[in-house]
């Protein structure tokens, strides 16, 4: 059969280009491999090969032709017995266009091209059913709560999930020997030995890497950074190796793995050592990306990001390792990722906080209560995947909403919060959202700078005053 | 604030066996008449369909990157035909050779390079993103040296689970400049894990050579301050190659740890399909494919067991040729994957 050759595509964004030279001529004998013609693009001239064996029965686009398009037929081969008369009568077309798939196109929704560009999209169109409530209902009523530290209840989570499952191990550095450079791991090498508790070399990229090819192998890796300012060694790893391959594999790769350490400013540690990830984060789709506050939540979500299939981002916060706070006494305590917590309820400001800033938007309600504004705060507890819904229906009860964050203003969780309260939100809003996050700088070291760039809980009283009109 | 328990199950410091590189003297693999012929069909079946993934990229039938593997084929050929169940392997972009050799079916793999719904990565993954837990092909990974650390967890996961297996990461001479890569090589002679790191040195990490990127251009003594040993090996010789690999697996199932093979070769297109290649004279390749080329040299020895003719190995080379005909009409004719599947996959738990 004859067959037809085409003008190639050199590049990805080719789509015409100059048949500069014919090396063949008809009745040429040629076999793959042997360079048929040179092809000029508007980037360079590359040498098109022979795929098939045969003689070349007929030119069809001389040499020198320009704006020859691409899949043009621009000779024609008779193959092994095939006379060349008869191959350049039969030459035809052999591309086979892509059956275009049969599902009806996506609906837009009534705000395509603003944010979101259709209806499937699993993100919005979730309502406002499912939001939680300050009950916190992973906890039983009459539950004995124990008193601890952040700290014991991370350890605790692992130490809980590593007795239950022989493929969890921890690594990181200083994990092991040391006891955790911040003592999280503290104990977990005398019970389950250097196996499972595994101290790495200084070497982030590297062992990044090799847990998240170790989880593809099969197991459950807990990779602590000793903070997440050197995950950025790493990043490359959580995003590229770590998100995106379930999805680029068809669902066939999966990546249980939880990277955890703590996040966000620490104390007079400065610029490289002071830095909130979790909008970093937050902003790639195949993460779970998860920032508790209190003991009984770290331990709650740590526990379920360990049995996790996905890849989890587990922020901790070193100012919150001592802090203590009742744990429920129960034989496996688990809190569902992806779910706020209405820690404290209110009707006349919404104040949505995670992590440290839980604790500064709860003081500020305090304060706000002395001067009669009752404050509703949400801990949001996951930062992705975000529970919309609870946001949305403090908003709807109170109608004036603070995000509080400590990290940066631009590009934060607060940004996402405040673009939710607008885009489903909007009927609901008696006053712009405000948000209170640190100074837009690079944290100083001087204790008084230092101080005046990080979020307090009088910035909130003012900007919850503020959306009340009450300033 | 390590106890006394903590200390006595501390790790300890891993026996300091002379590791030194070397450049031995070629061993061939003893292959059988019925070997030498699988050689053949395997590494045949990888350059036909890389030439009609060329064709289909130029037919505007494949989009994005892709790298050819053509050239290139007797080292997968010779170390993947050395694997045993249970073994990983993990690669670059250039892959496609690697998923043939390790059985998986062409037509799933031309099917992910036109995007199509019956692709491997169900058309969402391409050229360089492609992989099969069912095969042990761990990826098809996008980022240069990123497989490498991967690779050396594949392998910590098998040493973790007490598998007899060989995690083989192979990686190119241009990401053999990458800092993941050392950091790698240290973890996994620290913790003797069974990874076998393959250097495909192709001599050009893109369109610069690799003494014009290298300080120490003779990467096999690249583990040197790692005490990880390596080798070169004529990675043109599918015979050379297999007792290489064969040797440094068998060392690594028995525990001795990582070693590094790095493969001489030679890829005869560009770097991707979008290289005109000027870094490299019309010569210098031609001399390559005339006189280093895999398959002609496995083709002599073949006729020279007397035990198949010139016409039979044609034959074989029609069989090879329809079947990737196959997998190229399988690719194009697949429907696109439907647009629900935008929304699927990005998370196990959604």
């Amino acid at each position: 059969m004859a067959i037809d050759l085409q003008m190639p595509a050199m590049s990805p964004t080719m789509e015409e280009g100059t048949l500069a030279k014919w090396l063949v001529k008809e009745g040429d004998s040629v076999s793959s491999g042997d360079i048929l013609a040179e092809i000029e693009t508007d980037k360079a001239t590359m040498e098109m090969e022979a795929v098939d064996e045969g003689t070349i029965a007929k030119i069809l686009v001389a040499e020198g032709t320009e704006s020859v398009a691409v899949g043009t037929v621009i000779a024609v081969l008779a193959e092994e017995g095939e006379s060349a008369e008869d191959a350049a009568a039969k030459g035809g077309s052999t591309i086979v266009d892509a059956p275009a798939s049969d599902a009806p196109l996506p609906q837009s929704s009534p705000f395509a091209g603003f944010y979101v560009p259709c209806s499937l999209s699993p993100v919005l169109g979730e309502g406002r059913e499912g939001g939680s409530s300050a009950a916190t209902p992973e906890i039983p009523a009459g539950t004995n709560l124990v008193t601890m530290t952040v700290r014991e209840a991370l350890r605790d989570a692992m130490a809980e999930e590593m007795r239950a499952d022989e493929r969890v191990f921890v690594m990181g550095e200083e994990v092991a020997e040391y006891q955790g450079a911040y003592k999280v791991t503290q104990g977990l090498l005398d019970e389950f030995g250097d196996k499972r508790v595994v101290d790495t070399p200084i070497t982030e990229h590297g062992f990044a890497g090799l847990g998240v090819g170790a989880a593809m192998g099969g197991l459950r890796p807990i990779v602590e950074f000793m903070t997440f300012n050197f995950a950025m060694q790493a990043i490359d790893h959580i995003i590229n190796s770590a998100a995106k391959t379930n999805y680029m594999s068809g669902g066939q790769m999966r990546c249980p793995i939880v990277f955890r350490g703590p996040n966000g400013a620490a104390s007079r540690v400065a610029a490289q050592h002071s830095q909130n990830y979790a909008s970093w984060y937050g902003h790639v789709p195949g993460l779970k990306v998860v920032a508790p506050y209190s003991a009984d939540d770290a331990k709650g979500l740590l526990k379920s990001a360990i049995r996790s299939e996905d890849p989890i981002i587990f922020l901790d916060n070193e100012l919150l390792y001592g802090r203590s706070f009742g744990v429920p006494e129960m034989d496996d305590f688990t809190v569902p990722i992806g779910k706020a917590r209405v820690v404290r309820e209110g009707t006349d400001v919404t104040l949505v906080a995670y992590s440290i800033a839980v604790g500064i938007a709860l003081e500020a309600a305090d304060t706000l209560a002395e001067q009669g504004i009752s404050a509703e705060v949400i801990d949001l507890r996951t930062i992705r995947p975000l529970d919309r819904a609870t946001v949305l229906q403090s908003l709807a009860k109170t109608n004036r909403l603070v995000s509080v964050e400590e990290g940066w203003p631009q590009f934060s969780v607060s940004s996402e919060i405040m673009a939710i309260c607008m885009e489903e939100g909007f009927d609901d809003l008696d006053a712009p959202v405000l948000r209170v996050c640190d100074e837009d700088v690079p944290l100083p070291y001087a204790e008084n700078l230092e101080k005046l760039a990080l979020i307090d809980a009088d910035c909130v009283v003012k900007a919850a005053l503020k959306v009340c009109y009450r300033d | 604030m390590a106890t006394s328990k903590a200390a006595s199950t501390a790790k300890k410091a891993p026996p300091r066996r002379s590791r030194k590189s070397k450049t031995a003297t070629p061993v061939l693999y003893d292959a059988t008449f019925d070997e030498l012929l699988e050689f053949h069909r395997q590494m045949l079946l990888i350059r036909r369909f890389e030439e009609r993934a060329g064709q289909m990229y130029g037919m505007g039938l494949i989009g994005g990157f892709c790298h050819l593997y053509i050239g290139q084929e007797a080292v997968v050929v010779g170390l993947q035909t050395a694997m045993q169940e249970g073994d990983a392997v993990i690669t670059g972009y250039r892959d496609h050779g690697h998923m043939l050799a390790c059985g998986i079916d062409p037509k799933v793999v031309m099917a992910e390079l036109t995007g199509r719904a019956a692709g491997i990565s169900r058309g969402k993954g391409g050229s360089m993103h492609m992989f099969s837990v069912e095969h042990g092909f761990y990826g098809g990974h996008g980022i240069v040296a990123a497989q490498v650390p991967l690779g050396t967890g594949l392998a910590f996961s098998m040493k973790y689970q007490d598998k007899p297996n060989v995690a083989l990461t192979y990686f190119g001479d241009g990401a053999a400049n990458q800092g993941q890569v050392y950091e790698s090589l240290n973890m996994a002679e620290l913790w003797s894990l069974p990874v076998l790191f393959v250097i495909e040195n192709n001599q050009y990490a893109m369109g610069t050579s690799v003494n014009r990127a290298s300080s120490e251009d003779q990467l096999y003594r690249r583990g040197e301050s790692f005490r990880v040993p390596g080798k070169q090996v004529n990675g043109m010789d599918v015979l050379e190659v297999r007792a290489a690999g064969e040797a440094a697996m068998k060392d690594a199932r028995e525990g001795g740890g990582p070693s590094i093979l790095e493969m001489k070769t030679y890829r005869y297109r560009g770097h991707s399909m979008s290289d005109p290649a000027k870094y490299r004279t019309k010569d210098e390749v031609k001399e390559m494919r005339e006189t280093s080329d895999p398959i002609d040299q496995n083709a002599t020895r073949l006729l020279e067991t007397g035990k198949i003719t010139e016409d039979q190995i044609k034959d074989l080379d029609k069989e090879i040729r329809a079947i990737v005909q196959e997998a190229a009409t399988f690719a194009q004719e697949s429907p696109e994957p439907a647009l629900e599947e935008l929304y699927t996959d990005i998370l196990v738990e959604a």
